[in-house]
């Protein structure tokens, strides 16, 4: 376990007390509504804010432990920050921005430099080395304050918001390059997010803050097949499938899904609960994901029902209570699930 | 889209043309009683470039002391929760607000060789104060440094505290962050401060005369030089007069941007 925390915080009007782990190589995703107390949780593991109760470990080393008196200064944590206006320091230029934490460590100039422009170099940046910070546009801005975050080689890296503040036309993008650097980084990451889209293309696991505590926590996979509040499952309750994609076709194990959109390698593809409809037999018509199931679970949900559908692709649907009884279902029953095309969000990993 | 401005009142048009009459007037009087012809061989006399450069000297003296000791100040001011800082900024912006003679004698009883400091600096250094260029340094500063702080402190607020926060993340200590991060995104505020402090040294007055007194060559700067050369040599004060009226179009030409800048709709 890396991160260890119990982040214990007397807010104006709530408290806030969650519960965060991830380990080395995770990414964990804090996700929640506006107010939740997320940014105050990032402020707490970065040693701005220090906690009122709890305490905060980080590879074995205490940091913050109000029982105990220990606190440790944010400069000696390790722990790098990328906002969601990402404040690059406006004064330097792209290099130098990346070269600050080496600086910082006592690296001479020239080494730090070279090494930034290294990076840089590697990232498609070369031209941009020299140039303002201020200058460069979202997307570049976004990898250099990415480089110079991990150029330190932080123990955690916290990211608020990392891609709220991008043009729509890049942030599909951005987001696939920020999934390849995250599965690059051997810390532990944060990811403070509000969008659940997010949090499924970055995160390995999650924890839901609502009103100041955990709404839930666990996998990504857990907490979207199994969410344990309609809030959560509003949130984040989907169908997640991991696979292969080469053109329009999804393999994921036995199974293969038709997208509308092609996409090519390693995908995941979100279907929603409620787009999933269920048939008694094989249905007719153009609709071709559709797949044999058992109905292994119903669980209510105010007014419409889960059902739990395991085959070669195991889903959950959300129908409604009268159309549960015209179809006669019950745990156990053979069933046939189909989606249209239309109804797979692909996405890129 | 623009739209159409009001006409302004009358009364309104009458009263603000009184106003920039106020302002202009005087300024037009001293630029058309001025001696063109012997501008030159008035600001050449041994009395003149002695008051030039003693001023000059002095009021950069005094800026440097308002930018060594009001860095600190302004940092403390702005970012420390030191208890009565309210009461501490009042006490800072006082000499802005004070009749500069009041300064004077306020650093006389202090710094007067009759005094327990003046008398302790005097007999452990041999350093006195009054009647000293040093004086007057110490003077010019004592109504000049406030400039300095207060622009310095306010542009310390205004500074997203987040930057300095990035910057010790990535293991910078409060001293690099203060040298690499906070300093160069002041840095506009602390030559505007400069700036401002050093046309305010420049035309002191009524401090210096009063706790460095009057002493050619070692006191008297181009204000005080002005003040008695009306007397004796009016072209000669109103030569004077003329440079300092230049210096403070260039430290308006200087601060443009922050001045001049805000006001366009």
């Amino acid at each position: 376990m890396t991160l260890d925390a119990q982040v214990q915080v007397d807010l104006d009007g709530f408290a806030l007390d969650v519960a965060l782990t991830a380990e080395r190589g995770r990414v964990l995703a804090v996700i929640g509504p506006n107010g939740a107390g997320k940014t105050t949780t990032l402020r707490c593991l970065q040693g701005i804010r220090p906690l009122d109760g709890g305490r905060i470990v980080l590879d074995d080393d205490v940091l913050d432990h109000p029982a105990a008196g220990t606190f440790v200064v944010p400069e000696r944590r390790r722990i790098a920050m990328v906002h969601q206006d990402l404040l690059l320091f406006p004064h330097l230029t792209a290099r130098d921005n990346v070269a600050f934490g080496l600086r910082a460590r006592g690296r001479s100039r020239r080494d730090a430099r070279q090494q930034a422009d290294d990076l840089l170099a590697r990232r498609g940046l070369a031209a941009q080395a020299g140039a303002r910070a201020t200058t460069l546009s979202g997307g570049q801005a976004q990898r250099v304050a990415l480089l110079r975050a991990l150029v330190t080689e932080p123990r955690l890296l916290l990211l608020d918001e990392p891609l709220a503040a991008l043009d729509p036309s890049v942030r599909g993008e951005t987001r696939r390059e920020l999934r390849r650097t995250l599965d690059e980084f051997t810390g532990s990451a944060v990811v403070v997010t509000h969008d659940p889209i997010d949090a499924l293309t970055l995160a390995d696991d999650v924890v839901v803050i609502e009103h100041g505590t955990v709404a839930q926590a666990g996998s990504l996979g857990e907490v979207t097949s199994r969410p344990r509040s309609r809030h959560v499952a509003d949130l984040l309750g989907t169908n997640l499938v991991r696979g292969t994609a080469r053109g329009t076709e999804l393999r994921s194990g036995p199974a293969v899904l038709h997208l509308a959109e092609p996409l090519e390698g390693e995908v995941f593809a979100t279907i929603a609960p409620s787009a999933i409809t269920v048939h008694v037999s094989e249905p007719e018509g153009s609709a071709r994901n559709r797949w044999p199931m058992t109905v292994t679970d119903i669980e209510p949900a105010g007014e419409r029902v889960r059902l739990r559908l395991d085959g070669d692709l195991p889903l959950v649907a959300e129908i409604t209570a009268p159309s549960l009884a015209a179809l006669g279902l019950q745990v156990g029953s053979p069933a046939w699930a189909s989606v249209k095309a239309t109804e797979i969000n692909g996405y890129s990993r | 889209m623009s739209v159409r401005r009001r006409r302004p009142p009358a009364l309104v048009l009458v009263a603000a043309t009184a106003a920039l009459l106020l302002f202009a007037l005087p300024l037009i009087g001293l630029v058309q009683r001025a001696d063109w012809a012997h501008l030159l061989d008035d600001l050449r006399t041994p009395g003149a470039t002695e008051a030039m450069r003693l001023s000059l000297t002095t009021s950069l003296a005094a800026t440097a002391l308002a930018v060594v000791l009001g860095l600190p100040l302004a940092w403390v001011l702005a970012r420390t929760d030191i208890p009565g800082r309210a009461a501490l900024r009042a006490l800072v912006l006082l000499p802005m607000v004070l009749p500069p003679v009041v300064g004077g004698v306020a650093l006389l009883s202090a710094f007067s060789r009759r005094s327990p400091i003046g008398s302790w600096l005097f007999d452990t250094f041999g350093i006195q104060l009054t009647f000293s260029p040093a004086g007057v340094v110490l003077a010019e500063a004592f109504v000049a440094m406030p400039f300095f702080v207060i622009t310095v402190e306010a542009a310390l607020r205004s500074l997203d505290p987040r930057y300095e926060q990035v910057a010790a993340g990535l293991g910078a200590t409060p001293p690099q962050v203060f040298r690499r991060v906070t300093l160069p995104l002041i840095a506009p505020a602390v030559v505007a401060g400069a700036i401002l402090s050093w046309a305010r040294a420049l035309g002191e007055f009524g401090a210096t005369i009063t706790f460095a007194g009057n002493i050619a060559g070692r006191t008297r700067t181009l204000p005080l030089s002005i003040y008695l050369q009306l007397e004796s040599d009016p072209s000669g004060a109103i030569a004077l007069s003329l440079v300092l009226l230049l210096v403070s179009f260039a430290v308006l030409i200087g601060l443009r941007d922050r001045w001049l800048g805000g006001g366009r709709p």
